[in-house]
């Protein structure tokens, strides 16, 4: 998923017509205290930390500012900031408006639904997980009438409005439906959105676009997600590559069987770190790509533990025994192999002619697979 | 009729001049499948593996009377080959397709529904009855003829967990594979009572992920409606929280969707839960014995 900061998911909200408060993002203090200065900014504003983790209220990532001196020392104290592991390299400068209420509004996915829906609560401004759920109304919104009169009156409702604000609720909403089937996203998410005089201003935005439709968003292509190096290595080679604290390396193909291969090493006492999903291939060159990787990561066993259907037995034999010429003798390590399925006897021959065993069991190959992780130190 | 495919299934092959399409088509065939017709837009009038290529699939249906659907088109353009086999008249579609944006398959899913047509999958392997049909790509060699049903999320441990049931003698009435995707047209709710109502099938084996409610939502249906024996297994029981297995599904949050959460309910609706994939096949054959003896 490809998470947006602030400012660029307010790009959007001003592209598609959610009201906003005056801001620009600057990425020096100097540069700051300039659009200050210019009258980009009205003052007082305030002064946010452009991350993607929550809680930046309370971390002093979020500053207020009455001066251009103010605002330039408030953007160096944050740009400085390293927030929950994250560099700060953007902050945004917003008017400081005077709110009432606080109220909580997002569109997300209900997969039990297959329906978008709309979620919406009186009580903004706090985590959504936070709040009782009786003062959470949730909508379902079906794609093809989209968010209809008596569904936006509901959510107005939900959200305690009437008069004004209610009429600025009735324009939000479509607007806010349009750049979440648009925009392909995930998530839509105000928190809070704040009643301002008659109107309503979104003071934060959280959108998160989904990964599968990339192909139709390029203008994302820069973002990058929280990934290792590694872990974009396997990515432009579009080999599923997940990389945590464990000593023990697992290559599997599908999803399902990766997982399952997790929890038997866990139930033997294994710490598996890092795994390595091949999917449905025919090339042996991926398969050696992906071993490769694997070796970089530098486990101290490795796993391999493939199901042939789409992926015959001997292609990923014929990878392997590739790869493992290619890795230096100083960086070798114990290969565990249980290779099973479409085209097993020849993928075990090849395997056995490079001097590698096939444990058929999937327990026992587990349990051999932690005692060579736990090995001679 | 069996679940959802047999011996009267004719298959149209959406995107069979492409390698997946070409490869699964020459599969299915062997598998004993009536593949009938195939559509590639600007192809018509080829062969691939002796099946005749029609440029969409009104024509597929009309010259090759097709009443089933297995879509290996693109995910770009798998949304406007779905709407075109629904509109073409067929009920069933498998989407094979991986990575389809779930903003496109929430229209593919209310179109077909609204047409009365199921989809299976996206991203997934498919349906298969052995000694029937198949249409999808799930692999022939672990199959073999029986009164064992499965419904599963996952695509190779689905292969591996058939495999195993096989390996102990035992033979399935029907596969389905479900796909691991956050929107799938058909869902273990779904699934079940297609199962429960087959008179070839004795029990049912499912197998779940992490991630999302669908497991829990089985086992309400399971507990109020499905009489036959359920053996389930979860995946993902020690996968680390937030972070994505590969299928967009498996994604652990917000306290839900976990493997406890799922393997609990499951059990309080009466099914047998298996730990670990090696001992499903197990409790399979316990079960068999135990009907077979009644």
């Amino acid at each position: 998923m490809v998470k947006l900061a602030e400012w660029r998911g307010k790009e959007l909200f001003r592209k598609y017509g959610v009201p906003l408060p005056r801001g620009q993002v600057a990425r020096s203090g100097a540069e700051a205290e300039q659009l200050v200065r210019l009258g980009a900014v009205p003052l007082p504003c305030v002064v946010k930390a452009q991350v993607l983790s929550g809680g930046r209220g309370k971390g002093g990532a979020v500053r207020f500012a009455n001066t251009p001196e103010e605002v330039q020392v408030a953007a160096e104290a944050i740009l400085g900031l390293e927030f929950k592991g994250e560099k700060v390299k953007e902050i945004l400068l917003e008017e400081k408006l005077s709110i009432g209420r606080e109220l909580y509004l997002s569109i997300t996915l209900d997969r039990s639904l297959r329906l978008p829906i709309v979620i919406a609560s009186a009580q903004g401004g706090v985590e959504i997980e936070s709040v009782d759920d009786a003062a959470i109304d949730r909508v379902p919104v079906d794609p093809f009438p989209g968010l209809v009169s008596y569904e936006r009156r509901r959510i107005s409702k939900a959200l305690g409005l009437t008069g004004a604000p209610a009429a600025s609720l009735d324009r939000l909403l479509p607007a806010l439906w349009r750049l979440f089937q648009a925009e392909d996203s995930e998530l839509v998410e105000i928190n809070p959105l704040a009643i301002v005089g008659d109107g309503l201003v979104a003071l934060d935005a959280k959108v998160i676009i989904e990964d599968d439709a990339a192909f139709r968003h390029p203008e994302y292509a820069d973002i990058r997600d929280d990934r290792t190096p590694l872990e974009e290595i396997a990515r432009e080679k579009e080999i599923a590559f997940v990389q945590l604290d464990g000593n023990i390396g697992v290559i599997a193909n599908g999803a399902g069987l990766t997982m399952a291969t997790l929890d038997v090493l866990k139930e033997f006492g294994g710490n598996p770190g890092v795994f390595l999903d091949l999917g449905g291939t025919d090339d042996p060159k991926k398969v050696t790509e992906a071993f490769l990787l694997m070796a970089q990561a530098r486990p101290r066993a490795v796993f391999l533990n493939i199901f042939g259907g789409v992926t015959r037995c001997d292609t990923v034999a014929t990878g392997l025994v590739a790869a493992m010429q290619q890795v230096p003798a100083s960086e070798r390590f114990p290969l565990i192999a249980r290779i099973r399925g479409n085209n097993e006897k020849e993928g075990i021959e090849i395997l056995r002619a490079a001097g590698i065993t096939s444990i058929p069991s999937l327990k026992e190959s587990a349990q051999a697979v932690v005692a060579a992780a736990r090995g001679p130190t | 009729m069996t679940v959802l495919v047999d011996a009267e299934t004719r298959v149209v092959v959406q995107g069979i001049t492409g390698h997946q399409g070409t490869v699964h088509t020459r599969q299915m065939k062997a598998f004993g499948t009536k593949v009938v017709a195939g559509v590639t837009p600007g192809k018509a009038g080829v062969e691939v593996e002796g099946v005749p290529v029609f440029d969409s699939v009104h024509e597929a249906v009309q010259a090759a009377r097709a009443n089933a659907a297995c879509i290996f088109v693109p995910a770009p353009f798998a949304k406007d080959a779905l709407l075109e086999t629904v509109d073409a008249g067929i009920r069933l579609a498998v989407v094979v397709t991986e990575h389809i944006p779930f903003h496109d398959m929430l229209v593919m899913y209310h179109y077909a529904r609204s047409k009365g047509a199921r989809i299976i999958g996206p991203n997934c392997p498919g349906i298969a009855a052995p000694g029937k049909a198949k249409v999808g790509i799930i692999p022939n060699v672990v199959f073999q003829p029986g009164r064992v049903g499965v419904i599963s999320r996952s695509g190779t441990l689905t292969y591996e967990i058939v495999n195993g049931i096989k390996e102990h003698g035992l033979g399935q009435s029907t596969c389905i594979g479900l796909g691991g995707d956050p929107v799938v047209g058909t869902s273990f709710v779904d699934a079940l009572p297609l199962f429960q109502a087959d008179p070839e099938t004795d029990l049912i084996v499912m197998v779940g992920e992490i991630g999302g409610t669908a497991e829990e939502e089985a086992a309400e249906y399971i507990h109020a409606h499905v009489t036959k024996p359920v053996v389930a297994y979860i995946a993902g029981r020690s996968a680390p929280p937030g972070k994505r297995m590969g299928h967009a599904g498996a994604i652990i949050s917000r306290g839900r969707g976990t493997a406890e959460t799922k393997l609990a309910a499951l059990q309080k609706a009466g099914a047998q839960v298996a730990r670990f994939p090696y001992e499903i096949p197990d409790m399979v054959a316990a079960i068999v014995a135990r009907q077979a003896r009644r």
